[in-house]
């Protein structure tokens, strides 16, 4: 019998993803650290699956998550903490303040919930800019991150690449055991009828909870990496409201729901923004946008569903398959 | 018989519309209890306050002796209380098996391949082995029905209530239905039946109450309820009320 997912599309997805880590021995620098962004945008994607895809709630507070992230690990940084406890320490921050806050806005749904959540971003960026003391405010935060003994450029830009591989990995391993688990069997059902999810005793508020707090944990450590790895952040960099934009059109582009569609979602928007930027610097995101109109329009459903059609052609439609069993249980129950 | 099921003065306002006024009602364990009333009257308000959905605004709902007037849906679901919906509420992208499987999960808190075994077993009381793997939105009306039936019974409730399960169905499908609702009450489980149809209230229930205008306006057995002129006027208005107790009384004179 089949779960409420299928297996066999994952295993793909993860020999593709282990298969990546050979990057730094064949790229040079501009390929890792485009390989760099690619792994950075899928941890975005991923983590805005399961509030948007799985729970179905369209979140706009990524770039909130990232931010908070950012300036968290940023500042332990900058004050000498090791690079793994700042990242540890921002998901953790990061996780608590999503549940807190899902448990707020998440009694809120569809366009209400998208404006709250938006907001958030917002102000965290006032706060951020306010505390002058802490973040530097406006003036940006300076990180001298030493990865140890006289590190070479090649050298720091080979280790953020594994570092953010890595972190991709755990975040796409972490989101495929949830899918898998209790919680992911109680956010599908929320996401098709939540009052009847409520009804059969799934505790709808603390499952969304999770879920918010799930999509934001990996995001934060990535922003932690993300300011570690420029050694300089500023607030309207990384509470930029594209941050929170960019990974819903990777999931839409991908596949709404789908991990493997996120993943690759997100690696094909960085390959149509990097064409297009080197190709219309001065127009790029106007392009970009035309581009991604015409891609949804074509492919409602995602990239993942274009295989699943191919797939689907030679053989009888299941529709029809489905229509064929209702008749004949309608004749059974007839006779009955 | 004990009591499972308590209400002591509910009421509901809604805005300006009183819902439900003051309605005191008292369920024993086993019964098959016909809940009726016209349209509006406020059959599924009821329900609704009883499991959670709405809270009552006055009054005290109590469960085994517990007070569940407070608990949210998701934890009446957890005490025993299972319901199917008047407007049939599956989940449409899920297969068959694994509504009931959620079903069975979320309300016990066992393990997956415990739900598995109990949705399973479920289905096949329902009669919807053979759909296990369809979408639930491939159903037909009478099977989303057995579904929903199927998911209240997974959920392995001490009350159940059937909102107007028979509504849409031809006749065949009503006796299908009626001959599944006489076996569980037959397990044991107490039923609260929500229902238009006064053939499937008369032969199925044990007792049967009447609400109408958020008010309880008759409580007794189902040969009492039809001969109640205050039930007749409810469902028909004053003058036909009149004319049956008129009827009744030139042929009891005749």
């Amino acid at each position: 019998m089949t779960g409420h997912v299928k297996r066999a599309p994952s295993a793909a997805l993860l020999v593709a993803l282990v298969a990546l880590a050979a990057l730094p021995w064949f790229g040079e620098s501009y390929t890792l650290r485009l390989g760099t962004i690619a792994c950075m945008y899928a941890i975005l994607a991923v983590s805005w699956n399961v509030i948007g895809g799985m729970a179905g709630y369209p979140s706009f507070a990524t770039a909130a998550f990232f931010g908070l992230g950012a300036y968290t690990g940023g500042v332990l940084l900058a004050r000498g903490v090791p690079l793994v406890l700042a990242i540890a320490t921002a998901g953790a921050v990061s996780f608590a303040a999503a549940m807190l806050l899902g448990w707020v806005l998440l009694r809120l749904r569809g366009h209400y919930f998208a404006i709250a959540s938006l907001a958030v971003a917002e102000v965290l960026r006032e706060l951020t800019n306010s505390a002058t003391e802490l973040t530097g405010g406006g003036m940006g935060l300076n990180i001298p991150l030493e990865l140890g003994g006289g590190a070479s450029v090649a050298y720091e830009a080979s280790f953020f690449f594994l570092a953010m591989w890595a972190l991709l990995l755990v975040c796409v391993l972490a989101v495929l055991a949830v899918e898998r688990s209790r919680l992911g069997f109680g956010l599908a059902c929320i996401r098709q009828n939540e009052s009847a999810a409520d009804m059969i005793g799934v505790h709808a508020t603390l499952y969304k909870s999770l879920a918010f707090a799930l999509s934001g944990v990996f995001v934060a450590m990535a922003g932690t990496l993300y300011a570690g790895w420029v050694h300089y952040i500023e607030p309207p960099d990384v509470y930029d409201i594209l941050l929170a934009v960019k990974p819903i059109v990777m999931v839409l582009l991908g596949g709404l729901g789908s991990i493997i569609g996120a993943v690759i979602g997100a690696f094909v928007f960085l390959g149509i923004e990097e064409f297009v930027w080197r190709n219309w610097l001065q127009v790029h995101s106007g392009v970009l946008g035309f581009l991604i109109v015409v891609l949804l329009l074509f492919m409602p459903h995602g990239m993942v569903s274009v295989g699943k059609r191919l797939r689907r052609t030679p053989s009888v439609p299941a529709a029809g398959a489905a229509a064929q069993l209702r008749a004949d249980s309608v004749r059974g129950a007839g006779h009955g | 018989m004990g009591e499972l099921l308590r209400l002591e003065s509910v009421s509901r306002r809604f805005g300006g519309l009183q819902a439900l006024a003051d309605v005191s009602l008292s369920i024993g364990t086993g019964e098959v209890l016909g809940l009726i009333g016209p349209n509006g009257a406020g059959k599924t308000t009821l329900v609704n306050v009883i499991t959670g959905v709405h809270r009552a605004s006055a009054g005290r709902v109590l469960f085994e002796g517990r007070d569940i007037t407070r608990l949210r849906p998701y934890r009446t679901a957890r005490v025993g209380l299972a319901r199917t919906f008047q407007v049939v509420q599956p989940f449409p992208e899920l297969s068959v098996l694994d509504n009931v499987r959620a079903a069975a999960l979320f309300s016990a808190g066992g393990s997956m391949r415990e739900a598995q075994r109990v949705a399973e077993e479920k289905l096949a009381f329902a009669g919807l082995s053979d759909m296990m793997a369809l979408p639930a939105a491939n159903l037909t009306l009478a099977m989303r029905k057995r579904l929903e039936l199927a998911k209240a019974l997974a959920m392995h409730p001490k009350l159940l209530f059937l909102d107007e399960v028979n509504a849409g169905l031809n006749s065949a499908e009503v006796e299908q239905a009626m001959a599944l609702i006489r076996q569980i009450a037959g397990s044991g489980v107490t039923i609260v039946l929500i229902e238009h149809l006064m053939k499937v209230v008369l032969s199925v229930s044990s007792r049967v109450v009447v609400l109408h205008n958020g008010a309880l306006i008759a409580d007794g057995a189902p040969a009492e309820i039809v001969a109640d002129p205050q039930v007749v006027e409810a469902y028909l208005g004053k003058r036909y009320a009149q004319r049956a107790v008129e009827a009744a009384q030139s042929g009891t004179t005749r």
